[in-house]
């Protein structure tokens, strides 16, 4: 009743190629365009901001990296950290030698180094498959974390070894450092997602998103009707580095303000973390990167709410809690929806298209 | 004998030993990977596990004690003083064992039949909730574990080599740590057993079998669910003798589980389907590790080049044998 496409006619290709074919769809798009854009950033606190919305926002532009990567092209990868540390330093070093320049241009810069960095990175990709790439890529991460931490250049010689974010302003209005006023780093963040995700979407609708499928999907056979697999495994690594460089920038300059490498990029941290997402979000589904971040981003706020607030647990015993059922819900996850929370959502749209009156 | 040759020796000689310890947790995967196609991650864990329940078991903790004191306002610590280290291996072996079970029950039976990653996946969920379940069961303190293997440096060797050097030199012998001499002879006894156990014993040739292939080794019989129960609790049992190993090198604790970290590279040049490419493959990265450290180290400034030159060097074998040194030819059809 409420979901159905009956009665929808498209006249036009074009029509019939929107990202949103659907009214419903597109209504339900914009009223959360609405939301985002409009009612949080005036209702918006520190809390929200620190502890959920930024992060979400975030980890959902790395999600899409690695999505790319692992969900659109088949290539798994494990060293999500090290990209990001990439972005971020690439972000700390420009701002320290062009303090003029405007930080969206930084971040974009960052992300475009990020991409070299992930071509260079991808080569072994051309050799190598599946689970030996998957080690493979261990070890960029655990050499660039390696170098960001032990070559003093990159961190300008800080006697901490950590990388301390300076004020910079969009419109007047800091946006990162201690004085950025919540809305500011939220709304600057959004904007990067959206334009990022839409750009992802249409990137995945085009030649290049389809030859990466084709190369997931059998990659021999993609060769043979005349895919490079050459360009298209190095683009989707460019690419995805990108997003994950902008993620890294953005997490350094916006969201935390100071780091040191081997903590805040750790395999644990992010690594592991992001992969989660793609997987419980859903492999290949741009709507299961939103969801995946959402997921891992608020869980474990909300396992500590009720462990620590509600059952009066110790932190150190909640954090025990906390990583016991985070391991239980990802093989839960993987038993019972292998697919991912995408899913579930198209699953639950099918059902809307029947309800009230299921046949 | 010079003393630059006389260090080379020494260092290929450490390097020999850590690889062994590598080698230990790489039989591990190998074995699930063969018997199963199932790339465990959370081999490591399984290591930290084996060796936290020992600790526990000698020690007599209660498991779960912080947990029950935290609800119930309770002050239990210890059942009782201490136990024989015999007796609390057995019963750890026990443990690793029920643990294969449940997992093979809750877990790997769902999972038939699913892309390896997404299998890969799960085995890092399991590495989570296993290390979660060992921190709430044990403590997550840094625990001792002594089981009587004598640890620190050889003095018999160190006197016996001090004379090789030329006279006058400034030698002192070479330092090779006693426990890893003790690893290297339990390695190889733990490699013979199991070499002997999968060629001479009915359960060693179906465990072949099904390695070679599932559904001919079904055909004929094998039942895949008591062979995979099996492989995990020997797979639990490599674990416990490598956690052993690490945990009297450097106590108890979260970075244990770290080690399949180490051992990854080793797979891959390797190659995740051999067993003699696990152990040879361990000896390599061992040597090539404590030889880079010392002479290319010295070029950065910083050290510490431990944490990936395995991987490199993996790496760049991987880009002549896709394959790994000893893996299975890939071969791939449309």
């Amino acid at each position: 009743m409420l979901y159905k496409e009956t009665g929808q006619y498209k006249s036009t290709y074009k029509s019939d190629h929107a990202i949103f074919p659907l009214i419903q769809d597109k209504i339900a798009f914009s009223t959360l365009m609405f939301i985002a854009f409009l009612i949080i950033p005036f209702v918006i606190n520190s809390y929200w901001e620190k502890a959920i919305l930024v992060p979400f926002l975030i980890f959902s532009l790395a999600a899409i990296g690695l999505n790319i990567l692992t969900g659109y092209c088949g290539q798994v990868s494990l060293g999500t950290g090290g990209f990001m540390a990439v972005g971020a330093f690439s972000t700390y070093k420009i701002m320290t030698y062009f303090p003029d320049l405007n930080i969206m241009i930084i971040v974009l810069i960052s992300g475009l180094i990020t991409a070299a960095v992930g071509i260079l990175f991808g080569l072994p990709s051309l050799r190598i498959k599946g689970f030996y790439l998957a080690v493979a890529t261990l070890a960029s991460q655990f050499f660039l974390v390696w170098l960001f931490n032990k070559v003093p250049w990159f961190y300008n010689y800080s006697d901490t070894g950590q990388i301390t974010v300076s004020e910079r302003l969009m419109f007047g209005i800091p946006v990162t450092g201690a004085t950025a006023p919540p809305y500011a780093t939220y709304l600057f963040c959004l904007i990067l997602v959206v334009l990022l995700g839409f750009a992802a979407k249409n990137l995945i609708r085009s030649k290049m998103g389809r030859s990466w499928m084709a190369i997931r999907d059998m990659d021999i056979a993609a060769e043979i009707i005349g895919v490079p697999p050459l360009k298209t495994k190095l683009s989707a690594f460019a690419i995805s580095s990108f997003y994950i460089g902008v993620a890294g920038a953005l997490y350094f300059a916006v969201f935390l303000g100071a780091i040191e490498v081997t903590e805040s990029f750790d395999i644990m941290t992010i690594s592991f973390p992001v992969l989660f997402m793609i997987i419980i979000g859903g492999l290949g589904s741009m709507l299961g990167s939103f969801l995946g971040a959402a997921f891992i981003v608020t869980l474990p706020i909300g396992l500590k709410f009720i462990m620590v607030d509600l059952v009066g647990l110790s932190a150190v015993t909640a954090k025990h809690f906390e990583i016991t059922i985070w391991g239980l819900l990802m093989i839960i996850f993987l038993i019972v929806e292998p697919h991912g929370l995408a899913r579930l959502w198209s699953i639950a749209k099918e059902k809307l298209r029947r309800w009230p009156f299921p046949y | 004998m010079s003393v630059e040759l006389l260090n080379f020796i020494e260092t290929v000689l450490n390097g020999l030993m850590s690889g062994v310890m590598y080698s230990l947790v790489a039989l591990g995967f190998v074995l699930i990977f063969k018997a199963s196609g199932v790339f465990n991650f959370a081999q490591g864990v399984f290591a930290l596990f084996a060796a936290l329940t020992l600790v526990g078991y000698q020690t007599g903790q209660v498991p779960f004690a912080h947990l029950i004191n935290e609800l119930f306002g309770t002050n239990y610590h210890n059942w009782y003083a201490s136990m024989p280290n015999f007796l609390a291996i057995i019963l750890t072996m026990v443990t690793m064992i029920a643990l294969a079970w449940i997992i093979e029950r809750l877990v790997l039976k769902h999972l038939v039949n699913q892309d390896p990653i997404i299998l890969f996946m799960a085995t890092i969920g399991l590495a989570f909730a296993l290390e979660g379940v060992g921190d709430l069961m044990w403590g997550s303190d840094v625990k001792v574990l002594d089981v009587g293997i004598p640890s620190g440096g050889s003095v018999w060797l160190e006197e016996a080599t001090i004379g090789l050097a030329a006279e006058g030199s400034d030698y002192y012998g070479m330092y090779i740590d006693v426990l890893n001499v003790w690893a290297t002879v339990i390695a190889v006894i733990l490699v013979i057993t199991l070499a002997l156990f999968s060629q001479y014993t009915k359960t060693g040739r179906a465990l072949r079998a099904v390695a070679d292939d599932h559904q001919a080794a079904l055909s004929v019989g094998i039942s895949l669910r008591t062979i995979w129960i099996l492989v995990w609790a020997i797979s639990g049992f490599i674990a416990m003798v490598a956690g052993i190993m690490w945990g009297t090198e450097s106590g108890v604790q979260f970075s244990l589980s770290l080690i399949a970290l180490k051992a990854l590279p080793v797979l891959i040049l390797g190659g995740f389907t051999s067993i003699p490419g696990a152990i040879i493959g361990g000896l390599l990265i061992g040597v090539g590790e404590k030889l880079a450290e010392i002479y290319i180290g010295g070029y950065f400034e910083t050290g510490a080049l431990e944490n990936w030159f395995a991987y490199v060097m993996a790496l760049v074998f991987l880009l002549f044998r896709p394959q790994g040194l000893f893996g299975d030819k890939i071969i791939e059809r449309v």
